[in-house]
């Protein structure tokens, strides 16, 4: 995957280059946003990070800019402001994921990950499919090795995000903002609670596991 | 006289002279208007008299003829006081009357003349300016020309007395204005210094001054009660500020203190990769407790600082407790806590689902952590319900409650009652609940709810409400 930096603090963006380097991904860095646009025009990259305040174009001007060109790369905005309408101004600036610095490697990996893969999104097929775990997107039913699971509206919701990013790490985070469209941090584990409810239906009574939990990131869910 | 370049520079002085500028344009222009307008009734009234003398003299001449009207032009001209007469032949030489020598061309003119001309009456020594008069100009059937006019002497002098009084008016009004200017434009000034005096010390750092009201209720004392009033919350929000510092110089001290310890004894002595691992893992733990700790601090000064009014809108509180509570039920499930949630159905108010969520998440997450297992079973109920002008959204927990003189406190910021030190948490939970309330221009209530737990009741203000 080719990811394009766009972080005026070079230490942290040489930090983001040698870890998304060890997992197998190029990042290219651009330390100020006039530099920044004319990569990210320019170049073929499947995500860019894009740092609010930058030298020289601040990020959502270069985010506007790009989308006014038609260029639709997945944006993932790196802000230190983190209330409600800063977020808001940065998804309307034409962002497809806002997160706050300071921020942990694995979420920002995990939410790239996922952003990358999003052009081939699956958000047209009607029903997933991961190994022997079925949920038809339809009926709003799952079924494993044939056998019907009964799951509540939320924990559907709570598999079908999970199916859609099936094979990729997904955080406490994401599936709180996704599943319950809450952006704050909750205090105690309550997404925990909730995923290990889940994983009890469709691993109780099945041989092998299919939903795993990825230390200090958060869960994948992937058929061996 | 120093003060008065700086009084020359005040509104007032300004005002004053603008006042005095347009006053005196007015001034004048009226005089020259009152001026003219008389001028043409006295005008007029001098060709009436001429016309009737020229009547005179027609009815002598229509009697007697030229010898007759040349005798009577003879005696009247030698009368005080006397009209201009004059008789001339048809080449403008001059046969009789008291005109020794006139402005040219007036006698080519026929009937009125068209304005007032000088002349030069006979015995009469020549002066600079010469009299002006107008006339009637009569041609008689031999041809020679005859004049009868009258000086306009008075007018004239009419004229002169105007000019002297505008002059006089005008200086007067100078004077007045310059007085007028100077004593308000003092007394404003001296107004100012006062309010200056008093900003030079606030500024210097003594936020307990305030700038002085006169009472006599005039624009100058509206503004100081104003300025004051914004120096009051001034000094609320520093006075805020200041203990948050304080706070923050507490709390995050301490586990800063122990993530550099940890930090500190990671390095030293032998250590296994094992050991390096847990170190650092424990290291990142805490620093993301200090990050949450943070971030509670900063979205709690925003939210007291004013939050920008797009980011609310209608909002249904029934679904948000919805959510909350489905949200927390797994948890309250195993914690062997019973979640239970009263609800009238929709209910909508004006505010930021984000804020609300969080807010009711911090005191359900208080609830479930705090309901005492000695009364039997563990509750938290939320219940939503119209109050009189308000929407309350009540979580009531059956814990060991709050004693009625520690609930204020509990609400501050980093407030930790001794009993849950023990328990996980920033501190912040109420005292960001109580800021989101506050956004919302509602309140937050702690009561002592059913047997010895407690009740946090959340006080919207109705969406109709007058707000």
């Amino acid at each position: 995957m080719k990811i394009l930096v766009i972080e005026d603090d070079r230490e942290a963006a040489a930090y983001l280059e040698k870890a998304f380097a060890e997992e197998g991904h190029t990042a290219h860095v651009a330390g100020d946003g006039e530099t920044g646009f004319t990569l990210a025009d320019t170049g073929s990259y499947d995500v860019l990070v894009v740092d609010r305040m930058l030298p020289k174009r601040d990020g959502l001007s270069v985010v506007a800019g790009l989308r006014a060109r038609g260029n639709d790369t997945p944006v993932l905005i790196l802000s230190a402001l983190g209330q409600v309408d800063d977020r808001v101004t940065g998804l309307k600036a034409g962002g497809d994921d806002y997160l706050t610095k300071p921020y942990a490697f694995r979420e920002l990996l995990a939410r790239v990950e996922v952003l990358a893969r999003r052009a081939g999104a699956r958000e047209g097929e009607t029903v997933y499919r991961a190994g022997d775990l079925e949920l038809d997107r339809l009926s709003h039913s799952a079924r494993r090795a044939g056998k019907d699971i009964a799951l509540q509206p939320r924990e559907f919701r709570l598999l079908e995000y999970l199916m859609r990013h099936t094979g990729q790490v997904v955080t406490r985070t994401m599936l709180l903002e996704n599943v319950w469209e809450y952006h704050f941090d909750p205090q105690t584990n309550v997404i925990d609670v909730h995923v290990s409810r889940l994983r009890s239906k469709i691993e109780k009574g099945f041989e092998k596991p299919i939903l795993h939990t990825i230390r200090g990131a958060g869960y994948m869910l992937k058929a061996d | 006289m120093a003060a008065l370049p700086a009084i020359m520079k005040t509104t007032a002085a300004r005002l004053s002279a603008l006042y005095l500028i347009l006053f005196t344009v007015c001034a004048v222009a009226l005089v020259f208007y009152m001026t003219s307008l008389s001028l043409r009734i006295f005008t007029g009234q001098t060709q009436i008299s001429v016309a009737e003398e020229v009547d005179n003299l027609a009815l002598v001449y229509r009697r007697g003829g030229l010898p007759a009207l040349v005798r009577a032009v003879d005696r009247r001209s030698r009368q005080p006081g006397a009209y201009l007469y004059l008789i001339a032949d048809p080449n403008g030489r001059i046969l009789s009357g008291n005109v020794e020598e006139l402005e040219p061309g007036v006698l080519e003119t026929d009937g009125w003349t068209q304005r007032p001309f000088w002349y030069q009456r006979y015995g009469e020594p020549a002066r600079e300016d010469r009299h002006r008069a107008i006339a009637q100009i009569i041609r008689l059937p031999n041809g020679m020309i005859a004049l009868v006019g009258r000086d306009l002497g008075e007018p004239e002098r009419f004229r002169h007395v105007v000019r002297r009084a505008l002059m006089f008016a005008l200086g007067v009004m100078g004077v007045g204005g310059f007085l007028i200017w100077f004593f308000v434009g003092r007394r404003a000034l001296k107004r100012i210094d006062g309010v200056t005096v008093a900003s030079r010390r606030i500024m210097a750092g003594d936020l307990t001054g305030r700038l002085p009201v006169s009472g006599a209720g005039d624009e100058f004392d509206r503004l100081s009660v104003n300025l004051n009033a914004m120096l009051s919350r001034i000094a609320a929000l520093n006075e805020g500020l200041k203990q948050v510092s304080d706070n923050i110089a507490h709390d995050l001290k301490t586990p800063l203190t122990r993530l550099r310890n940890r930090a500190e004894a990671a390095l030293s002595g032998r250590k296994k990769a094992a050991d390096y691992r847990e170190a650092l893992e424990g290291t990142i733990a805490e620093a993301d407790q200090l990050i949450r700790t943070f971030n509670a601090i900063l979205m709690i000064s925003r939210l007291e600082a004013g939050y920008s009014a797009e980011a609310t809108g209608e909002v249904d509180l029934n679904a948000i407790a919805a959510d909350v509570v489905e949200l927390y039920e797994p948890v309250a499930e195993d914690a062997a806590v019973e979640l239970s949630f009263e609800t009238p159905g929709s209910t909508e108010i004006i505010g930021n689902r984000e804020l609300i969520g969080q807010a009711l998440s911090n005191i359900v997450d208080n609830a479930i952590k705090y309901s005492a297992a000695e009364t039997g079973k563990r509750k938290a109920a939320l219940k939503l319900e119209q109050a009189e002008s308000e929407v309350h959204l009540s979580v009531t927990d059956n814990g060991p409650g709050i004693a009625p003189e520690d609930r204020e406190r509990a609400t501050e910021r980093f407030v930790r009652l001794e009993d849950s030190r023990t328990q996980p948490g920033s501190g912040l939970g109420l005292a960001l609940a109580k800021a989101v309330m506050r956004f919302h221009g509602g309140r937050l209530l702690l009561s002592g709810g059913d047997g010895d737990g407690l009740t946090v009741t959340m006080a919207f203000p109705r969406k109709d409400g007058s707000r």
